[in-house]
């Protein structure tokens, strides 16, 4: 019954949806279900907060390894809940948005998360280098294809590519290094990217129709 | 003779950022030649240490390139230039911190010209973190390069919705089923933009910024596509391959990172006089992209070269 419940609810409003698209009057359910699954996402918000809570706090109480950062990660969350459920320093009181300009969330989010992230992201150059020049190595034909294309539009993305290409003619303008970067992007990138997403799309819609029939149930938490 | 020495005072920052990139990188990068013909493997320590100079010396001495729009930039800007006065131009900031310095001079410029064109602006979010994101346009753009821009009246200001996928499944044929009220808590039916759009089919134009998921690629499945509603995009670098096999039918035109940022910036400068002189960070930071790569690209070369004397010697490499 635990079992069988949860595959009857799953088939019955996935089939109704679906019998929708093709039924006028009944278009309007897909509004009505999406508007049910935000609120159901909302009490993923608080499993997921009361989550990350969970795990750290046990770190932090057990003094278990690395659990200064436990320490930061609990403070920060808190910090951040606690300014933008009170809106604290929020110029517009109460009622105004959390994001408004002066608000202390805005400015906490301004001045700490926002050079944070870019900082994180910024990283990647130094590893991307690093990758690069172990990887790109003209080992074999393959390799060497990679290779070429990938100085083609490394050149193509600056201007240094115009600059090096420009003297060559009109008729043969197919061969300055932006150009050919951009037939790069349109010609053999677009082609393998429209065959892996011809194929997530075949993948999405064989899924969905295992998990309407019951067939996939890891969903439930099943092996099989 | 005596004409050299206000030539050198008058030096510029971008000449000296020019000078020590030469000096600094062209000879480090000679010396590591050296070394790669000797068959030395380079320690990753000092490919650090040459990304470090070539992204630091162009943001000190900020070192600028002309830039000329590509078809795909230029379409995207063709179209917000040609449509008519007070189009309802709906902008998502679909992305967070990380991506942002990538991103939000995309989404800057973008605004710059839907507002210089009186386009009626809706902005939104299909993300947490790119509620703040907006603000930050709002505050260092539109407040105070369009001052006679009135929130509710010119632009209006959707912020964060939770939902992803279903937030857009519903307003492709009702916004106020899914906001209710912008984020000011002010009830849809009483702010003026809002007057003759009832949902996304009421858009002229749709531009998603961001990079991951949600974002363009829900917008052109959920509502561009089946709604018929123009859309343009503007995406970090490493996105912008992936959504290739949607332009030009669902995508006008695709602003990939920094370079499709200062490709935007660029042909707002050419045509518009009035953005002269505000902060132009995407053709800003082509400088330190320009010289990374070109570092990159010379790391490759070297890596190479080792990698074939190493060979020829009869060495494992």
């Amino acid at each position: 019954m635990r079992r069988q419940v949860p595959l009857i609810i799953t088939f019955f409003i996935g089939a109704l949806l679906v019998i929708s698209v093709f039924i006028p009057p009944m278009v309007s359910l897909k509004e009505t279900f999406t508007l049910y699954f935000d609120i159901i996402a909302v009490f993923a918000f608080f499993l997921g907060g009361g989550n990350l809570l969970r795990v750290h706090l046990g770190k932090l109480y057990g003094k278990k390894q690395d659990w200064g950062f436990s320490l930061v990660t609990v403070a920060g969350f808190a910090m951040m809940l606690i300014v933008g459920l009170f809106k604290i320093g929020n110029p517009g009181g109460i009622a105004a948005s959390i994001t408004a300009e002066g608000s202390l969330f805005q400015k906490l989010f301004e001045y700490i998360m926002v050079p944070l992230g870019s900082t994180m992201y910024a990283l990647l150059a130094f590893f991307v280098a690093s990758a690069s020049y172990r990887a790109f190595r003209a080992k074999n034909r393959e390799a060497t294809i990679l290779l070429i294309g990938a100085f083609i539009i490394l050149l193509g993305r600056t201007p240094f590519g115009m600059m090096l290409t420009s003297w060559i003619p009109e008729q043969l303008s197919i061969l300055q290094i932006p150009n050919l970067a951009i037939w790069i992007m349109n010609g053999p990138n677009l082609a393998g990217q429209r065959a892996i997403m011809i194929g997530i799309g075949l993948g999405v819609v064989s899924m969905s129709i295992r998990i309407l029939l019951g067939i996939e149930r890891s969903y439930l938490g099943e092996d099989k | 003779m005596t004409g050299w020495i206000p030539r050198i005072i008058a030096i510029s920052g971008s000449d000296i950022g020019i000078i020590i990139s030469l000096v600094v990188i062209g000879g480090g990068l000679a010396w590591l030649l050296k070394q790669s013909i000797k068959a030395g493997d380079v320690d990753r320590r000092i490919v650090f240490l040459f990304i470090f100079i070539s992204v630091s010396v162009p943001i000190l001495f900020p070192i600028t390139f002309s830039e000329t729009a590509t078809p795909i930039v230029k379409k995207l800007y063709d179209r917000i230039e040609n449509l008519p006065e007070g189009s309802a131009v709906l902008i998502s900031f679909d992305f967070d911190p990380a991506m942002a310095p990538e991103v939000q001079p995309m989404a800057d410029a973008f605004a710059r010209h839907c507002l210089a064109k009186n386009h009626k602006v809706i902005f939104m979010s299909l993300w947490a973190t790119g509620q703040s994101l907006l603000s930050t346009t709002l505050q260092n753009v539109v407040r105070p390069e369009f001052p006679e821009k009135i929130e509710g009246v010119d632009f209006a200001n959707l912020g964060y919705k939770a939902g992803n996928e279903g937030v857009l499944n519903v307003i492709v044929t009702n916004f106020r089923k899914m906001f209710p009220t912008d984020v000011n808590s002010i009830p849809l039916d009483s702010i003026a933009v809002f007057k003759k759009i009832r949902s996304c089919q009421d858009l002229d134009l749709i531009i998603s910024i961001g990079g991951g998921k949600p974002g363009a690629k829900e917008w052109i499945l959920f509502v561009g596509d089946p709604a018929n509603v123009p859309m343009g995009c503007g995406v970090a670098a490493v996105t912008a391959p992936q959504l290739y096999p949607y332009y030009p039918k669902q995508l006008l035109g695709i602003l990939g990172g920094i370079k499709g940022a200062a490709e935007y910036e660029s042909e707002l400068v050419r045509h518009y006089d009035r953005f002269a002189d505000v902060k132009k960070p995407g053709l800003r930071m082509m400088g330190p992209q320009t010289l990374a790569h070109v570092v990159i690209m010379a790391f490759i070369v070297l890596g190479n070269i080792s990698y074939f004397v190493t060979r020829r010697r009869g060495k494992k490499p």
